[in-house]
């Protein structure tokens, strides 16, 4: 594929680059690009002391929102309030500038339920550049950067496309979908980045030149209709809940009590099918013009239609992007179809007979890397300091961005630093979920959280994000002694508190009886503990508070803590210990000059797995497609055998 | 560090003659003392190390076998764990009694070669012996694996696929909808999926009971009688089992099937298969038939190769000595009663394996065959694989665990648990039956997810 190599245009500028002189800039960490996962890199690097540059290609498009105007979802919310619990951003940023807010899957257990809120995308973007603006310790810099230094394995520096050398000790790659961009719909094509922003056409070459492995993704975006075409009479009204929670384990609740926005809801239909079929050749994903690899689980409608040839309806959201644009998202509807036949497409759903497109359907394709290159520190195992983040290591979505982002952004600081570097494991985040998955599995399409990639999710909570995090988050240097203090005193509480729940005693007592019947629950036979009738489905902590005269006042969220852990207690411990036992093999790690050909008794496929990707620990080999328990037992008797012999 | 507890037979299984069952690991005293009684009434866990003690091994009220218990505390023992060796002399049904009383107790089976590794890993064994540690767990890895599937009937397999594939087309299904509640909705589902728990717990139970009426596979050395038709196979097995078992008649291509019999020579358990014989043949059961002689040749402990010495050796006789070349085999030269036109000699020289002069029909020749397979079984030339065996045993608890957790999922519906419950225990019993079939589960969720419904945004 051709990019603007042969432009005149282009040559002319380089020519004129080198009659320059070059400007030098000393600085510890740059960080490269400025959506989710930049932002909270550098919030992360300068919050710990070191000096920041972070580069983008428009300062106009900090922290952008190019899709979906929300944050969070399922397993999405879990992520924000693991970066919020670690000392990160995002919670802080959605809590000052959502529109509405709903907490999903309310009616199933506790480990799925999970918060997503709609944002206004103006307000989102300019709160968060106002935070970098005032980080102490951060620049920002609108410049292009178009080449890495490396001397020696180690990246000392990048360059700007105008020719500027930023020296640096470590660098976060966050390019998005911004590397040789495209954007296509029907058998139009531009060369740009998402949004009509300007692409980063020079810095995969130089990634390329040093042995930096490349894949082509594809993603893509609904087109945005004008309000005032929409006829809302024609579509249902989608609330968000009445009692709103906030993201941040800092945010009062009372601050986000706001009057909501609401969504819509529609459907396609037949007739939208049809036009869709009758012009699938016209579609550039059918024509082999897209040669990127697109998600299955974000399907453009022209996927839907044809995969799912069965139903004869989809769903349709129209959600606002924020509160001072007329501009509605079509949710459920991205397309990369001609721009007559999105027209066609979009005017036949309920409500949006007469839609007025502000802006097209798209799909865009853009560079990223096979992310098993990275150690799960998020640091490039062949160029140590070079570490990268978000949709360039083949991932999809703000929130998967931002833990990356931040994962990254500490690991590049500490490692500054000259501190132990962190690696976030299996058993205790989604974040360590997404990134162990990234770095350790092959993964052909932009990769999204799901709760069920979690083995653990029971422990891994959204309500106790902070309970698992935020030790580490104050550990790091991310969280004040205040919010690590409240915590401490929340875990107290929590522990205390169970031990007298279980220690309540109960009577069958006139009282209790009615209480119980008036709630379905049997009757008691015999005198029971609080503990025991928490555990009854029909009941939980708060319900009972009526037979518990005896209960202390308690920090916020307490009392949600204790029911979890009383109600699923055997579930809980049962994954307690599975993960021990993952641990043990997490905990077994593997020398980094291992030479995995000498190893006699390794399978060939398992031998060329493992020397290409190298894993860290005993635990991350054994998740490798291609290496067999038998395998793994004879790495554990390898490495013994090594160990004795250096004795 | 801590380790789970595991459990195995440690000597070869042959009817006769005392067997050990070995426990190691943390809870090793603890779980024997579930099954060990004594006339005293003490605990072997407050017994001295490096004793024997004597007592009974009860399951419940019943007696399973008198018995001699070793008991080494750690370090000194061989995996320098605590371990118990249970001496019992009930022959291979006492040993299965027990050992899967031990893992009904709270053991677990071991791992192929597993008592090695962790003797290894424990630093009990040398280092120069690592090599041998590892070719002994790849050796026993691969033998457990070809056993595995080479025991389930195929029937067996595609019942445990299906059942496979509808569990997680519903964890899926769940997933889904958790992940994308706006778009698929669970209302009603768990009515719809008690009903095929109850489904899929009958077809379970079903597979349990088959394995239990031990029809499946045998203990003994694997022995197979080939030989091209007319040779006088069947005559033979009928020779060696006193009885007439297989339909002998002097049309070459008699028996179509193949047939197993147990015997014990010198009490040594073999278990024998007459094969139809090896020939071409476009006759299409009988083809079946030596196909099966082939396959049962390959798994094989011991190979009686009958050699018909009243005609010459043919294509058919050249193709089985090719096939049993690099084996443990016996040849019997049949029908020495009748003029040789194929000598002992002439045997000697196509290949190199005892040829022993016998003739079926006047009963000559079997003192020498039965002298011949019991030196061979004590000079350790052939033994019987117990991975085998091992590894049915493994299947039996894979299976019975599948049950308890799709058990455990209607419990969870009946008590109106939140879905995303069902799927934790739904995805455990999609894993033991996994472990049979030898697949992982992989990406397999997320592929079906995408794969079968359709998700938003």
């Amino acid at each position: 594929m051709k990019y603007l190599e042969d432009s005149v245009w282009e040559n002319e500028c380089i020519n004129r680059r080198k009659r320059m002189a070059n400007m030098e800039i000393f600085t510890d960490i740059v960080v490269v690009g400025a959506g989710h996962a930049g932002c909270e890199a550098a919030l992360a690097c300068a919050r710990l002391g070191l000096k920041t540059v972070m580069f983008t290609v428009s300062v106009d498009s900090i922290a952008l929102m190019p899709c979906n105007p929300n944050v969070g979802g399922s397993s999405k919310g879990h992520l924000v309030r693991e970066i919020d619990a670690l000392g990160g951003e995002m919670g802080k940023n959605i809590d000052a500038t959502f529109i509405q807010s709903k907490m999903l899957n309310k009616s199933k257990g506790p480990a799925v339920h999970s918060l997503r809120a709609q944002a206004d995308k103006r307000d989102y973007s300019s709160r968060m550049r106002k935070t970098l603006e005032n980080t102490e310790n951060l620049t920002i810099k609108q410049a292009e950067v178009s080449e890495i230094v490396v001397e020696n394995g180690i990246l000392t520096g990048i360059k700007t496309f105008s020719g500027a050398i930023y020296h640096c000790k470590a660098c976060v790659l966050c390019t998005g979908t911004y590397l040789k961009a495209r954007c296509i719909y029907g058998d139009v094509s531009n060369y740009t980045g998402p949004n009509g922003l300007q692409a980063a056409n020079h810095l995969t070459d130089s990634l390329k030149a040093n042995g930096i492995e490349m894949y082509r993704f594809k993603t893509g975006t609904p087109a945005r209709i004008d309000k005032r075409s929409i006829d809302f009479s024609k579509m249902e009204e989608q609330f968000g809940d009445e009692k709103i929670i906030p993201f941040s384990f800092s945010t009062d609740p009372k601050d986000v009590q706001i009057d909501q926005i609401s969504c819509w809801l529609t459907y396609t239909n037949e007739k939208t099918h049809e036009i869709i079929k009758e012009n699938l050749d016209r579609s550039p994903l059918y024509s082999g013009m897209i040669e990127g690899t697109g998600p299955r689980y974000c399907p453009s409608i022209e996927d839907k239609v044809v995969k799912f040839a069965d139903k004869n309806r989809h769903q349709v959201f129209i959600e606002p992007e924020g509160r001072y644009t007329n501009e509605m998202y079509v949710g459920g509807m991205s397309s990369s179809l001609p721009e007559d036949v999105q027209l066609k497409m979009y005017r036949s759903v309920p409500g949006l007979e007469n839609a007025e497109i502000v802006r097209n359907a798209y799909a865009i394709e853009y560079d990223c890397i096979d992310a098993r290159q990275l150690y799960p520190t998020l640091e490039f195992k062949e160029i140590k300091s070079l570490f990268s983040a978000g949709q360039f290591n083949g991932s999809s979505g703000y929130e998967e961005a931002a833990a990356q982002g931040l994962a990254a952004g500490i690991n590049a600081a500490l490692k500054t630093l000259g501190k132990e570097q962190i690696v976030f494991d299996r058993s205790e985040s989604y974040i360590g979920v997404l990134i162990d998955d990234l770095v350790t599995k092959e993964n052909r399409e932009p990769y999204r959280m799901m709760t069920s990639r979690s083995e653990y999710r029971l422990l891994l909570r959204q309500d106790n994000a902070d309970l698992r995090l935020t030790p580490l988050g104050y550990k790091i240097g991310l969280i004040s002694d205040t919010v690590y203090n409240m915590l401490m005193e929340k875990q107290k509480q929590i522990v205390e508190e169970i031990k007298r729940v279980e220690h309540v005693r109960i009577g069958a007592s006139s009282q209790v009886q009615k209480f119980l019947e008036e709630h379905n629950s049997t009757p008691l036979k015999n005198g029971t503990t609080l503990g025991e009738l928490i555990r009854r489905p029909e009941l939980d902590y708060n319900l009972l508070a009526p037979l518990d005269p005896e209960r202390p006042e308690l920090l916020r969220s307490v009392d949600e803590e204790v029911n979890i852990n009383i109600k699923y207690e055997g579930y809980i411990t049962r994954q307690k210990k599975q993960v021990e036992h993952f641990k043990k093999l997490e905990n077994k790690k593997i020398p980094e000059n291992i030479s995995y050909k000498d190893i006699h008794g390794l399978r060939i496929e398992a031998q060329q797995k493992l020397e290409k990707f190298r894993p860290v620990s005993i635990g991350q080999a054994s998740r490798i497609s291609g290496v067999s328990p038998a395998d793994i037992s004879v790495l554990l008797i390898y490495m013994e055998q090594l160990r004795n012999s250096l004795k | 560090m801590k380790t789970d507890t595991i459990a195995a037979i440690s000597t070869a299984m042959n009817s006769s003659g005392i067997g050990i069952i070995r426990i190691s690991g943390e809870e090793a005293f603890e779980i024997a003392d579930k099954m060990y009684y004594s006339k005293s009434g003490k605990k072997l866990s407050d017994m001295p190390s490096h004793t024997i003690q004597y007592g009974f091994i009860k399951d419940g009220e019943e007696v399973i076998d008198e018995v001699l218990v070793m008991l080494m505390h750690a370090p000194r023992s061989f995996t320098a764990e605590d371990t118990v060796e249970i001496n019992c002399h009930g022959g291979v049904y006492a040993m299965k009694r027990i050992l899967e009383l031990a893992v009904k107790s709270g053991a677990r089976y071991a791992q192929p070669g597993e008592f090695t590794k962790r003797a290894f890993l424990n630093g009990r064994i040398d280092l120069s012996q690592a090599e041998a540690v590892i070719d002994v767990i790849q050796a026993k890895n691969e033998y457990a694996l070809k056993s595995s599937v080479s025991q389930l009937r195929g029937s067996v397999l595609k019942v445990i696929k299906e059942l496979r594939g509808k569990i997680i087309y519903e964890i899926a299904f769940i997933e889904s909808a958790l992940d994308d509640p706006e778009h698929i909705s669970l209302d009603g589902y768990p009515d719809e999926l008690e009903k095929k728990m109850q489904e899929m717990k009958k077809r379970i139970s079903e597979l349990i009971a088959s394995s239990e009426n031990g029809k499946r596979i045998k203990e003994g050395i694997k022995t197979v009688i080939v030989g091209k038709p007319n040779a006088g196979k069947s005559s033979l097995l009928n020779l060696l089992l006193g009885e007439e078992r297989a339909i002998v008649t002097d049309i070459a291509g008699t028996t179509r099937d193949t047939l197993e019999e147990q015997i014990t020579i010198h009490g040594i358990s073999l278990n024998i298969i007459d094969t139809a014989g090896i020939r071409d043949t476009s006759d299409t059961v009988e083809k079946i038939g030596v196909e099966k002689a082939k396959n049962y040749i390959q798994d094989a402990d011991l190979i009686l190769y009958v050699v018909d010495s009243a005609t010459e050796l043919d294509e058919n006789d050249e193709q089985i000595i090719r096939m049993i070349e690099n084996r443990k085999a016996i040849i019997l030269l049949n029908k020495i009663d009748l003029e040789s036109v194929t000598t002992e000699e002439m045997m000697k020289e196509k290949i190199d394996k005892p040829v022993i002069p016998v003739s079926a029909k006047e009963e000559a020749g079997l003192e020498v065959l039965e002298k011949t397979i019991k030196d061979l079984f004590y000079e350790g030339k052939i033994s019987f694989n117990d991975e085998i065996y091992i590894t049915n045993m493994r299947q039996k608890k894979a299976l019975e665990n599948a049950l308890e957790s799709l058990c455990q999922v209607e419990e969870s519906i009946q008590a109106g648990m939140p879905e995303d419950f069902f799927s934790i225990d739904l995805m455990n019993a999609y894993e033991e039956l996994g472990s049979i079939t030898g697949e992982s589960v992989g990406d397999d969720l997320v592929n079906e997810i995408f794969g079968r419904f359709c998700m938003g945004k």
